[in-house]
């Protein structure tokens, strides 16, 4: 029973930073119909910016603070430069150039930092909390991801819901003809969305790093299981990138742990096919419009 | 005024308007009619931006439209309701209203705004925080014609409001976009199949055919003309 609960919590714990790519990839593909596939490559990237600026001796915080301004960045290059130019031919075009980006950025942070696996330091302590005597498997970092997610969760939901920039997001989402016809500047709302996205794929790549071998290819994994979160979520809603997490997370974490964590890719998988024929417009798909 | 000139449009090896030429006064509904395929759509589109034109001019006050992203055409008072009722289903009826309002309205004078073009369609006030999924036809085109008109534009672009709706619901439309037009600054290009009820709300009427123009007249003189609607507009 005891295992249960450490096993809960870990899944908990891991399940937020999956929650964070999958929104960030929700983003993207609601208003784009793109996955993006060098998500999490570009959070691994802008990770090994905030290794550099670390071992350089600059604060944790700033540290933190301004690789999530790069990620935000880099999201909205990527938008402007690579993907609006292939606007109106093929979907599978900008698809391809992401899987290319992917193939970029883990090349060129091998070329720079070496592929070997190496440490990076959390923000907290890593070490379980005492709880009545015992000690749990949620650490004071575990509650620092917690706590960092479910702000950038409701920041993104009080975005959406009640601003006007967000009302423009929406309807750049959801129609981007008519958007335009009422005057959005859609072009710039899709950079921005594009931004956004970056700074969760950011957040994901800082969160994930600690816990996982450090390298340009940890956040590979982090990318599969925060697409599953993503397609049980429904692809297009954040609050379903929030829940699709957690379910993935605890179900990897139950796998690993009874099953051995070898399983757990493929544990990923199971959950992917078994959501796809229960469900295969995820949890919070919108519903079909009604058409008069 | 609205002045277009030698307007052609073709997609691909499909010529869609041959130098077509018109123009559209303020205070009055112009009304383009004709049959299917007639391009009296891609005329709309081409107005506002969303279409490419291969040669020609359009100018709105002298302004020149052509070339300029639709967003700005927008923005400089052309409010162009599409075709199918453009409702964004899964917008609340008030968001659609205050999409429309951001920006050409400040943040205090948006929700009297709503609330005046929520005066002028009753129906729509009990809705106002209903999904526009939710709407039956009639009030979708409600919606967008509140919509088209909350951001006072000075070039309104209806595609086909009648299409699909009742008599009664279409005469009320038509005498809305009547009462909206006249003695104001307004100036209406409305596309219709019903040539019936069109040429009752306009003053002047545009014929095309196959992408040219065949008649532009007098709205009365066109309905008088017996000949003219059995050929052209099959009443």
């Amino acid at each position: 029973m005891s295992l249960f609960f450490d096993y809960t919590l870990d899944g908990i714990a891991n399940g937020m930073v999956y929650a964070t790519l999958a929104l960030a990839l929700v983003l993207i593909y609601r208003a784009t119909k793109i996955i993006n596939f060098a998500q999490g490559a570009a959070g691994m990237l802008t990770t090994f910016i905030a290794f550099s600026l670390l071992s350089r001796g600059v604060g944790y915080w700033w540290a933190f603070v301004l690789v999530l301004v790069i990620g935000f960045a880099i999201g909205a290059a990527c938008e402007r430069i690579l993907i609006r130019p292939l606007h109106g031919r093929s979907e599978l075009n900008p698809v391809i150039v992401t899987i290319g980006l992917l193939v970029v950025f883990e090349g060129l942070a091998g070329a720079i930092y070496g592929n070997a696996s190496r440490g990076f330091p959390a923000a907290f302590s890593q070490s379980g909390l005492r709880v009545g005597g015992t000690t749990i498997a949620f650490s004071h970092f575990d509650v620092f991801i917690l706590i960092a997610v479910l702000a950038l969760m409701a920041g993104t939901l009080v975005l959406f819901r009640y601003t006007a920039l967000g009302l423009r997001m929406r309807a750049t989402a959801f129609s981007r003809e008519i958007a335009r016809l009422l005057g959005v500047r859609v072009g710039l709302l899709l950079t921005l969305g594009w931004g956004l996205a970056g700074i969760a794929g950011s957040l994901a790549g800082l969160l994930a790093a600690p816990t996982s071998s450090f390298g340009p290819y940890y956040m590979d994994l982090v990318l599969v299981y925060g697409f599953t979160a993503a397609v049980i979520g429904g692809l297009e809603s954040p609050v379903g990138a929030l829940v699709g997490g957690l379910i993935t997370g605890l179900c990897i974490s139950y796998v690993g742990g009874y099953l051995g964590s070898g399983l757990e890719p493929l544990g990923a998988l199971a959950l992917l096919m078994v959501a796809l024929m229960a469900r295969p417009e995820g949890i919070f798909a919108r519903p079909p419009a009604r058409r008069v | 005024m609205l002045e277009v000139r030698d307007l052609s449009v073709s997609f691909g090896a499909v010529q869609a308007l041959h130098s077509v030429s018109f123009d559209a006064e303020p205070g009055a509904v112009t009304a383009v009619l004709g049959a299917n395929g007639a391009g009296k759509t891609t005329l709309l589109r081409t107005i506002s931006g969303l279409v490419k034109p291969r040669e020609g001019s359009v100018r709105f006050d002298g302004d020149p439209l052509l070339g300029r992203h639709v967003e700005t055409i927008a923005r400089m008072g052309v409010s162009h309701v599409p075709e199918g009722r453009g409702v964004i289903e899964e917008l609340t009826v008030e968001e659609n209203l205050r999409l429309a309002t951001l920006w050409c309205l400040r943040k205090r004078e948006r929700q009297a705004a709503i609330a005046e073009t929520l005066g002028l369609f009753p129906r729509l006030q009990d809705f106002r925080r209903r999904h526009a999924s939710t709407l039956s036809g009639g009030e979708r085109q409600m919606l967008v014609l509140g919509r088209a008109l909350i951001s006072r534009p000075r070039l309104l672009l209806l595609d086909e409001p009648s299409l699909g709706l009742a008599p009664l619901v279409t005469a009320q439309l038509m005498a809305l976009i009547r009462d909206q037009t006249e003695g104001t600054d307004l100036t209406v290009v409305l596309v219709e199949q019903n040539a019936r009820s069109a040429l009752s709300v306009s003053h002047h009427a545009v014929i095309l055919n196959l992408g040219q123009v065949v008649v532009s007249d007098a709205a009365a003189t066109v309905a008088a003309d017996d000949a003219l609607r059995h050929h052209y507009l099959g009443f």
